[in-house]
């Protein structure tokens, strides 16, 4: 861990240990959408809250995942969290530090991984790597020893680090994600989706990887998913977020106990009186639409 | 290390990291930007060809000929600067990385005068490599010319381009759709008030008015007298230089702040691609 963006692992020994995690009170956010019954230039828009006052706290240490279907606002939440988004109401604070206020503060401190891989195509997962650690103040004598630790450690091939990304499959593309977001240290891990549309071995490898990073870094992971057993096999919590609103957030066995049902998928059913529908596009959908559409 | 040490040394890092980032995509796209090369030269070509065609006596002609190279080439330093400037926000939307980038600990202002530091360092290349090629194959001849003056004035003005590039940066995070090529719309304005191939004073006078707003007017004019006539860096020049520089990169910054806090209330911070 030596190796890792240093300046953050000084700014982490100095946080607030009192403080939760994140803590969110009330939290809004509303996108104005299009209305499906309308159309053209004049098409009417109704406010759709993607956030309907999500009230939870994550203590340090924690792993939580949230649980929902496309649209029902996890991503919101994540890019809320990562002071991409203000919110419309209520607040959050990560570490003490309110997100729409000190955002600077926060951003030091949080990382992401989200369904897409994001990357520069052109450059190879070594150059996107360096160009990530630099935000974080790596050098390039930091870096030039913490990448090929890290890209070792999440399994990626020492011979492919200098190809250019659109080469690589779609799980050599996340593996890279994963070692980018853990390359900069982060205290809060904000993981949106990291494994939808991976094969089940990428998928086993990336979920191992997520234990590793909790139990060696001390990190505090949100896990967005809609993966019921990557849910259950990784998560100390549990919460149901259905079309804005956070329906509960406890412990796996609970949420079965509550439900009196055996499965986390039955007990989303008993929750949301809908069949969970896993489905694989983008998470975002909706909000795409809200901006581009 | 005190925290304002750190945090100094951090975005330092933070800055060689978009140039370094901006260097790596230059290699990788090397025979593109050959052939992007191409193009403006010859469209270049078809500017100054204009100075042949007028059938001066032949000093008259050179000199014409130079103050079009002038203008094409300043025309071309700044198309550079701008469309660096639109793509920060426009090409990590279309890679995906916008959302990475913005949640990063990178301030804004190092940011963007990242991306606007090696926008000027490739611009002058090429722009260097457009004026003695076009020079060359037209067969202009300038004899007095202060290269190293043309060069100071074209770098002192661009501070003042970084800062106008700042506020152009911002429309593709208001619209994603169009916002960059808004930014070619501020070059073009721009240039035609300065007098980009003719003489400010040619121009209706509500015209002269706002080129004395335009920092192209400047360095248009200083480098056309530094190359033509040979004067050095002059103080009429230099100072309005001097004065916008100041003023437009935190204007532009702030200007860049609303647009980001618009797009973060809106959800338009993100990816497209």
């Amino acid at each position: 861990m030596s190796t890792f963006a240093p300046s953050t692992i000084d700014l982490a020994l100095r946080l607030d240990r009192q403080a939760p995690a994140v803590e969110a009170r009330d939290l809004r956010k509303t996108f104005r959408r299009r209305d499906r019954k309308t159309s053209g230039r004049f098409a009417r828009k109704r406010p759709w809250p993607a956030l309907d006052d999500v009230t939870f706290t994550i203590a340090r240490g924690e792993c939580v995942t949230i649980l929902g279907q496309n649209g029902s606002g996890k991503s919101t939440l994540v890019r809320l969290l990562s002071t991409l988004l203000i919110s419309d109401g209520g607040t959050a604070r990560v570490f003490g530090h309110d997100v729409d206020r000190e955002a600077s503060k926060i951003r030091r401190l949080v990382n992401r991984v989200s369904v897409e891989a994001s990357f520069f195509k052109k450059m190879s997962p070594s150059e996107n790597l360096s160009y990530a650690a630099r935000f974080y103040g790596m050098t390039p004598h930091q870096t030039r020893t913490a990448i090929p630790e890290i890209l070792n450690k999440v399994g990626f091939p020492p011979d492919r680090r200098g190809e250019a990304m659109e080469n690589l499959s779609r799980g050599m593309q996340q593996k890279v994600a994963l070692a980018r977001a853990l390359l900069t240290s982060p205290v809060l891990l904000l993981l949106d989706e990291p494994t939808t549309g991976l094969d089940p071995r990428s998928k086993l490898e990336v979920q191992e990887f997520i234990r590793d990073v909790r139990t060696e870094h001390d990190a505090t992971i949100l896990l967005c998913t809609h993966d019921m057993a990557e849910a259950e096999a990784l998560s100390d919590r549990v919460g149901i977020l259905d079309r804005g609103r956070l329906l509960f957030l406890e412990p796996v066995e609970d949420v079965k106990r509550r439900f009196n049902v055996e499965t986390l998928e039955q007990a989303f059913f008993a929750a949301t009186g809908r069949e969970f529908v896993a489905e694989e596009s983008d998470a975002e959908d909706d909000e795409y639409r809200e901006v581009f559409g | 290390m005190s925290e304002f040490a750190l945090e100094t040394r951090n975005q330092l890092v933070g800055l060689f990291g978009i140039v370094e980032r901006n260097v790596y995509l230059t290699k990788r796209y090397f025979l593109w930007d050959i052939a992007f090369m191409v193009w403006t030269i010859a469209n270049t070509l078809t500017i100054v060809f204009i100075a042949r065609a007028a059938h001066l006596p032949p000093a008259r002609e050179n000199a014409l000929a130079t103050a079009l190279l002038v203008g094409a080439t300043i025309w071309a330093f700044l198309g550079i600067i701008f469309e660096f400037m639109t793509e920060t926000v426009a090409w990590e939307r279309w890679e995906g990385t916008i959302e990475y980038t913005f949640m990063a600990p990178l301030s804004r202002l190092v940011h963007l005068f990242g991306q606007g530091a090696f926008a000027v360092l490739y611009g002058l290349i090429r722009a260097t490599i457009l004026f003695f090629a076009v020079a060359a194959f037209i067969g202009i001849h300038a004899p007095l010319a202060n290269y190293p003056a043309a060069l100071g004035l074209l770098a002192l003005a661009s501070l003042s381009f970084i800062g106008v590039g700042i506020m152009t940066s911002v429309l593709p995070l208001i619209s994603p759709e169009k916002g960059a090529q808004l930014g070619f719309v501020c070059q073009g304005v721009m240039l035609v008030v300065s007098g980009v191939y003719y003489p400010v004073s040619v121009m209706p006078e509500w015209m002269q008015w706002i080129a004395k707003f335009s920092p192209a007017t400047y360095a248009l004019r200083g480098c056309r007298h530094s190359i033509i006539l040979g004067t050095g860096m002059v103080w009429a020049d230099v100072w309005p230089l001097l004065i916008i520089a100041v003023l437009a990169t935190p204007i532009g910054l702030a200007v860049f702040k609303v647009g980001e806090r618009h797009a973060k209330k809106h959800g338009k911070l993100k990816r497209s691609g």
